[in-house]
This record gives structure tokens, sequence and C-alpha cells, in this order.
């Protein structure tokens, strides 16, 4: 078959991308606290002990623990997640000098660290204007600008800290979007969940600048199962950032987290992602599997919900940021662009759940797969048969670079009643080949015509990235992508 | 509860009877079919590809299995009335299960074959045996389930380079004083460069009974040869129907697959195709119309084995009252298919705030260089297009009828016989009236009104 052959370049080309590096490969040579490897109930007991919480989180810990054991892994997702030995994972890994330390005087180490990964945790990068949580492993290593958030009445720190300073706070909202019953990898990560962050904005308050978290799987043979949870009050407003890295390393390593928002009367919460764990080698080998759970509930009337994403890394991605949206005109969105190369596999999409009258939800989904991957948008757009007029917007586009690559859809609709309308649109193709021979007749180079289609075609999300993430995730596209064609 | 049970004990208890009583190519599978049922189940609603479904309530009602081939005649003069006027058709009707011949077809025209399995059986051994049960999945429990206790059915066959002149109309009827199950089978075999249209409709003839249609269809599509397969559902609201078509595409094959359902109780169509040849065509398309109760959901599968093929896949639903509709479609292009183009549309009306519509296009591409698209929306009519209707003094009620006659006028305008598309425009239009409780020309199941 004709169509089948690449030209010797493309071939060429696609080796030297299937070469390009891993940037964020490093390890930090720093001592771990690591309890030995292993779950049951001491390790529950052990994990909730060393971060000193109180009895009703390690109750809620064992109840999940309890509920974990009954469970089987999902197998449904388009993936193929191996049979993960669950015993052979260390589920608490602590960067040793900075437990001992006080927050202000963060390890040169880490520092060193997280200054490699471009994250401004110190005053220099004041500039940046931007509120940062670093989480290494299980641990959040340092937070900045806690101060002059603090001023605000908002709250920013990591969950650990939040559980013994706003116990209240904590308690009402854990597990309330999320329970530990919702599925498999949420189970797990309420038993053993480590650290990850907390945000509060109160009433009326307009956060000033970016939060972000910055997470880091450092230490081998570790999993890291953080725990995000984010309540935005009434006419609050925060955006909110998160991005990931970690070692290179020929072990797959996992990686469960639970992200849960509760957003009131007309707040307004923008969660953005640019997720990059290492994606494994151009073999396969190694690599994160990245199996999270992220769900919003907007609870308030006019209140709204945007998660962005763009998800290159992990070996495996299996995530569904959702939105229930049970407040009346409440408004959900979803935007994301997945990049799979090699033999990265990707189950992602969303839920809209519309609970509420009048809410609203777009979706806009663009796939590109690459390589051997396989890249699949999976969502559900759900409206109760009590929440009329509503509207849902689904678009979701699929690029094909490799005729090894593999590009799929699973959306599913369900509509309860005649008052709301629900639109799908997906569409699935080759890069055009009409516009690589455009850009080629005006000198411009294959991969760079690649480079430009395809950032391009992930325009429309791009665009909805706050403004330092959209040139890390613009950068991170083109290297991700640097001459994948045939 | 295990619905399946009752008729896996019937089958044990009557093995030999039933054995006895169908040609020995039918009894060779039922070995299988027996093995995989004996631990399945039916599926629940919320399973995988049965969002809204439940088969095993559907299954579970107690209906009476026609074990014993006890005739149920239905005249063929009152079916007649069902007959699409000004179109020329061939006419064969089934009673329940049973093949009929009519005084009003020619038994073959031309050299088509149109025989029961008993006869074909004896007449085409080697065609029997080379297709019957080769494309139907066991796996499905209800596919299984029909081969388990058939015991004959109906084998069409169109020899190579055939042109049938002349459409054939298949007519079933339900026709017993008691709830009934049957298992429906048909086998269509189209030669290479032959071409034959179908178009089989259901019907009722005593209303107050529940009937179940457990049916299941295999068409074979030779090199070059085409196949318009029609088919219509028009029974009453206590008849269930599941069924499930199965189509292999051969080389430079074209084949149209209809499923219109105008009135019905429950059904559940499957339509499976196989794209095993390059330079094929594939239309799916559909129709429903439904209200009060009506409970209708297709589901559908092309697998692109081939490069270089066209597939086109188009399903509207009218729903109004409690009426549930379903659609799930999967477009399938496997590794080192290139050149395939494969489009599929679902966009339904809902027309009453209790009226539900579940609907799940997917797509599942192995290849780059295709071109592939699904869409899906659900919502109402335009309230423009109907305000504008107003200012010309067309009543709300007749704005809304010719807007949603308007939004199923292209699948109508899909069919492939002038005669029935002009039949179907006017079924329709009478179906958005109200005023077709059954096929408008079928004075049988209207006759006690």
């Amino acid at each position: 078959m004709k169509e089948n052959e690449k030209p010797e370049k493309g071939n060429q080309i696609i080796e030297e991308a299937a070469q390009a590096e891993y940037k964020y490969g490093f390890v930090t040579d720093i001592e771990t606290d690591v309890i030995p490897k292993g779950l049951d109930e001491d390790v529950v007991r052990r994990i909730s002990q060393l971060k000193g919480e109180p009895e009703w989180l390690l109750e809620f810990r064992l109840k999940a623990y309890h509920h974990w054991l009954t469970l089987k892994a999902p197998t449904w997702g388009h993936v193929h997640v191996p049979e993960i030995d669950y015993q052979a994972i260390s589920y608490y890994a602590a960067p040793r000098q900075k437990v001992a330390s006080d927050k202000k005087e963060i390890d040169p180490e880490l520092k060193k660290t997280f200054d490699k990964l471009g994250i401004p945790l110190e005053e220099q990068l004041r500039l940046s204007g931007m509120a940062v949580d670093a989480v290494m492993d299980s641990v959040s290593v340092k937070t900045t600008y806690r101060d002059r958030l603090a001023e605000l009445g908002v709250i920013f720190c990591s969950i650990s800290e939040a559980v013994k300073d706003y116990p209240d706070l904590v308690r009402k909202y854990l597990g309330k979007v999320v329970p530990y019953t919702d599925n498999f990898y949420a189970a797990l990560n309420s038993a053993v969940f480590s650290d990850g962050s907390f945000v509060y904005i109160p009433k009326g308050v307009r956060c000033p600048m970016e939060l972000s978290t910055y997470f880091r799987i450092n230490a081998a043979q570790t999993g890291q199962f953080e725990r995000t949870l984010i309540v935005a009050d009434d006419d609050a407003y925060v955006s909110y950032l998160e991005g990931c890295t970690a070692p290179m390393r020929d072990e797959n390593q996992l990686h469960a987290a639970i992200v849960e928002i509760v957003v009131e009367d007309r707040a307004e919460v923008k969660y953005s992602t640019v997720q990059n764990w290492y994606p494994g080698d151009k073999d396969g080998k190694g690599g994160i599997y990245n199996l999270v759970t992220k769900r919003g509930l907007c609870r308030g009337d006019h209140s709204k919900l945007s998660w962005t994403q763009v998800e290159t890394g992990s070996a495996i991605t299996w995530k569904y940021p959702s939105c229930v949206l049970k407040g009346d005109h409440s408004v959900g969105e979803f935007y994301s662009v997945a990049l799979t190369n090699n033999w990265q596999e990707a189950d992602t999409g969303t839920k809209m759940i519309h609970l509420g009258r009048n809410s609203t939800s777009t979706i806009v989904s663009k796939g590109i797969s690459a390589g051997h991957s396989q890249n699949s948008y999976r969502g559900m757009v759900k409206i109760a048969p009590k929440a009329t007029g509503c509207r849902n917007f689904t678009q979701c586009d699929s690029l094909l670079l490799s005729d090894t690559s593999g590009a799929h859809t699973f959306p599913v609709i369900e509509v309860g009643n005649d008052t709301s309308v629900v639109e799908h649109e997906a569409t699935t193709s080759k890069i055009n080949e009409d516009q690589i021979f455009y850009c080629n007749q005006r000198g411009i180079p294959t991969e760079d015509a690649v480079g430009l289609i395809v950032n391009g075609y992930a325009k429309e999300v791009m665009a909805k990235l706050p403004m330092e993430f959209a040139v890390e995730a613009q950068k991170l596209l083109s290297i991700s992508l640097e001459g994948s064609v045939g | 509860m295990n619905a399946l049970k009752q008729y896996i004990d019937l089958y044990d208890e009557s093995q030999a009877l039933i054995e006895q009583q169908s040609p020995a190519l039918l009894n060779k599978l039922r070995g299988v079919a027996r093995e995989r049922l004996q631990d399945a189940k039916l599926p629940r609603k919320g399973s995988e590809d049965y969002e809204a479904t439940d088969l095993e309530t559907v299954f579970a009602h107690d209906y009476g299995v026609n074990v014993n081939r006890l005739p149920f005649e239905a005249d063929p003069a009152e079916t007649f009335h069902c007959d699409v006027p000004n179109m020329s058709t061939c006419l064969y009707y089934t009673s329940n299960d049973a093949f009929h011949s009519s005084a009003t077809a020619e038994r073959n025209i031309g050299q088509v074959v149109v025989e029961p399995f008993s006869m074909a059986a004896v007449d085409y051994p080697e065609l029997m045996d080379a297709y019957y049960g080769k494309l139907a999945s066991l796996n499905d429990p209800t596919v299984a389930l029909n081969t388990l206790l058939v015991q004959d059915g109906l084998f069409i066959y169109v020899p190579d380079g055939v042109v049938a002149e002349r459409p054939i109309q298949l007519v079933n009827i339900f026709n017993a004083a008691l709830d009934m199950m049957v298992q429906r089978r048909l086998l269509i075999v189209v030669g290479k460069n032959a071409s034959i249209k179908l178009l089989a409709c259901d019907h009722t003839q005593s209303p107050d009974y529940h009937y179940l249609n457990n049916q299941v269809v295999e068409i074979v599509a030779m090199q070059g040869s085409t196949i318009d397969y029609y088919d219509m559902e028009e029974s009453t609201p206590l008849t269930s129907r599941v069924s499930s078509i199965y189509v292999d595409q051969h080389e430079g094959s074209n084949v149209l697959i209809d499923g219109i359902t105008l009135v019905n109780g429950f059904t559940r169509n499957n339509f499976h195709v196989e794209v095993n040849g390059e330079h094929t065509e594939t239309q799916l398309l559909g129709m429903t119309i439904a209200s009060g109760e009506q409970h209708v959901d297709n589901h559908t599968f092309i697998s692109h084995n081939a490069p270089r093929c066209h597939s086109n896949e188009m399903f509207k639903y009218v729903l109004d009252d409690n009426a549930v509709g379903a659609f799930a479609g999967k477009i399938l292009v496997k590794p080192d298919c290139p050149r395939v183009e494969a489009y599929q549309g679902n966009r339904n009306l809902c027309g009453a705030p209790t009226a539900k519509m579940y609907t799940k296009p997917q797509l599942e591409i192995y290849t780059d260089d295709v071109m592939c698209s699904h869409g899906s929306a659900v919502g109402q009519l335009d309230e423009e297009a109907l305000f504008y209707m107003r200012t010309r003094g067309i009543s709300s009620s007749e704005a809304r009828r010719l807007l949603m006659q308007a939004f199923v006028a292209d699948i109508i305008d899909g069919v492939r016989m002038d005669a029935l598309k002009d039949r179907l425009h006017y079924l329709v239009e009478k179906r958005f009236a109200g005023t077709l409780s059954n096929c408008a020309g079928c004075m049988a199941a209207c006759k006690k009104k």
C-alpha cells in the first residue's frame, strides 16, 4: 500500500523526535524519608500518625482503605494499565531536611530542583506574581506569598497544614465532591493521600494572583497520592494552576490524585493543568501512570467552573475533570489538549452533570496522536429531567500524525427533558497535507509547518490558559511534537 | 432472576422435538448456542451498550414459544393492504415465524430465490452451509437464544449477475391468541454484481397480546453487489422486538440499510456491518417517531477492515410523551486501512418534558489517513421557524408538524425506491397527525376499531 509508505525524511524526523529528551528527567539527590513498601491498615495509621492528624481523618482514611479492599481496578478505559502490585509501592516519601527545617528556610537542594523546573519559589521571582505551593513526593515543600494572601483572608497552604489550622473547613468539604466510594483510585487516594493544596477564598474576595501548585515525584518506587481541595465562597474568584514533572526512571510510578472543588453562589474557579509527568522512553519503558479523579461541584447559583488541561506527559493518563452543575445558571467548561507520542496512552475527557436549571456547559477537546500512541476522548453530558433550559456544546477533534497511532471518541449524552439543547461534534483526520504543502511552498520546513498547524489546532484551548502557563504549554507542545509527522 | 432460564429449560425439555422438525443444518449450531447460554445473562439497564435498555425485563415476560409448530394462518388478503401502492413488489409473508407463500406473489422472480430454510437446505445445501450462522455472533445472548430455538427461516439468494427487477416485500405478521415469542431468521446472500431491494415490515394482527420478536438477519454482499434493505416496524404498543442485523460486505459492494420505527412497544435494533473489501459504500439510515411509552434503541457498529471504503450513517428521532430513545453508534477503522471516509450523525427532537434521549456516538480510529466525523444533537424545533410560520397564518400545531416532517425528510429521501419514498412521506405525515395507530393501509390491525 503506497499510502502507508512514508518518505525517508519522515522516518528520520520521527527518529529525531523520539530521541528528543525529556527535559525534566533529572533526579534530585536528596535524602528522603520513605516508609517501607506495602499497604495495610498499619501503613494507613502510620501515615496519619506521621502527619499528626486528628482522629476523624484517620477514621476517614480507614473507612476508605476498607472500602478499597472490596474494589477492583476499573478496566473500561481504552488504556492498558498492567496489574499494579500495590504492595510494591511506598506510600509516603518526604524529603528529609525539609521536615526538620522551618518553612522559611528552604533546603538549597530542593530550591535548586524547583529552580531547574522554573518554579518561582523565591523572592527574585516575585515579578511573576504567582503564589506557589510546591509538593515533592508526599510533602508540600513551600508555599509562597502566604502572608499577602492571608491579608485578604485567602487560605492557601498544604492540606496537612489546613487539617491542623482549619480543621472545620477541611472537615466540612473533604470527600464531599469525590467520596471515597467513588472509584478504585479515589478510595486508594482517600486512604493514603499524603499532601496537596488547600485553597479557601472567602466571600466576595477576588484572589489577586494566580495560585499554583507544582508536583514533583522524586523518590524511586513511590507513588504520589496528593489531594487538592479548593473552596470558593460566594462571589469569590480564583485561578489555580497545577504542573507536574517526574524523573526519568525505567520503572512505572503511580500517581493517583484527587482534586475537589466547591464553587458557591456567583463564585468562579479556573483550574488549569499542564501535565508533564515522565511519559516513558521511546520504547514505552517507564513513565508515570496518571490515574486521577477530578471533580468540581458548582453548588451555588450562577457559579462557574472552568477546567483547562494540557496533557503531554504520563505513560498512561486516565482522568476526567468533571463538573456537577447543581446551581441554577451555573456554568461548566472543559478545554483540553491531549498529546500522545511513542507508546503513551491517554483516556481523558469530562463529565458535565446538569442538575440546575439553565446551566450551561462547553467542552472543547483536542487530541493529537503520534507514534504508536492511543488517544481517547471519553465524556458524558447528562441533563436531569428537572434541569430545564440547559445548554451544552461539545467539540472533540482528533489529529493523527502517524498510521500506527489511534484516536478514539466515546461520548455519552443523556437528555431528560425537552427544553435543553445538547450538541456534539467530532472529527478525526490526518494533518492536512495541503496546509503542509502551502507552508513548504513558502519556505517553511515540514517540521515547523507541523508545529504551526498543531499549535493553530490547539489554539482554542491554549487561549484559555493563563499567560504564564500558555507559554510553557506552547513550548511543551512543540517539544513533544518535534517532527513527529510522517 | 435470569429470564433466559425459562427458555433454556424449554429447550432442554423439547430438544428432540425441535431438532426433528428443523433442517439438520440448524441443529448443528444449537450445541454451541446452548453452551454459550449456560452462564450468559441478558444485559440489564446501565450495562455497557445498554444505557437505557433492559433486555432482562423484556424477556422475563411469560411468552409462549411455538415449539410444536402449530400453524397460525393469516389471511394474505388482509395483509395485502400493507402492500406499497404504485409499486410492483413481490409479496411474501411470515405468520409469526412460519413462512408462507402468497397467492399474489410469484415464488421466484427471474432467478431470485426466496424460500424457507427447510426447502433451501435441500435446494442449496452448500450455500446454506457456507453462510448460515457465520456472521451472527453467539456471544450475544439474544442471538444465541434465536439459534437455540429457531426451527425455520427465510433464505433469499440472488445469483451472480442477477438484478432483481421487482423489489421483494416481506410482511411479518404476529397473529396468535396468546402472548408469544418468535425467533425470526433471515439469510440473504447476494452474488457478484447482483442487485436486490428488500422491504421488510412488521405488523401485529391481534393487538391485545404481548409479542416478542427475537430476530437475526444475516446479509452477505458479494463483490460488486447492491443491496437495499428497508426494515420498517409498525406494530403495537404491546409488541417488543430485538433485532440483530449482520452484514458482510465484499469489494465494491453497495449496501443501504434503513431502520424505520413508526409504532412499537419496545425495540432494540443492532446493526453490525463488517466492511471486508475495498471501494465499498455503506449507508445506514434510521428514523424513529415515538410517543406514548414507546422505547426505541438503535445500536450500530461499522467495522472498516479494508482501505478505501466509504460509510455514512444518520439516525433521527422524534420523541414525544414518555418515549425513550437511545442511539449508540461505533465506527471502527482498523490499522492499515487508509483512505476510509466514515460519517455518523444522530439528530433528535424532544417534544415533551418527559421524553428521554440517550446517545453515544463513538469513533475508534487506528489509521491516520482517514476522514471520520460524528455529530449528535438533542434539541427542540426552531422557535424562529415556528414564529415565521405563525406570522404566515399557519396554526401552531400545523407548523410543528411541518417542521417535524422536514426534520425527518432527509432520511426518507435516502430511500432508493420512489414509490416507497412517497409511501413513507404519507405514513409519516399521518403519524405526526396522530391518525396512524398502525400502518395506514393495514386494515388487518385496524378493523377492530
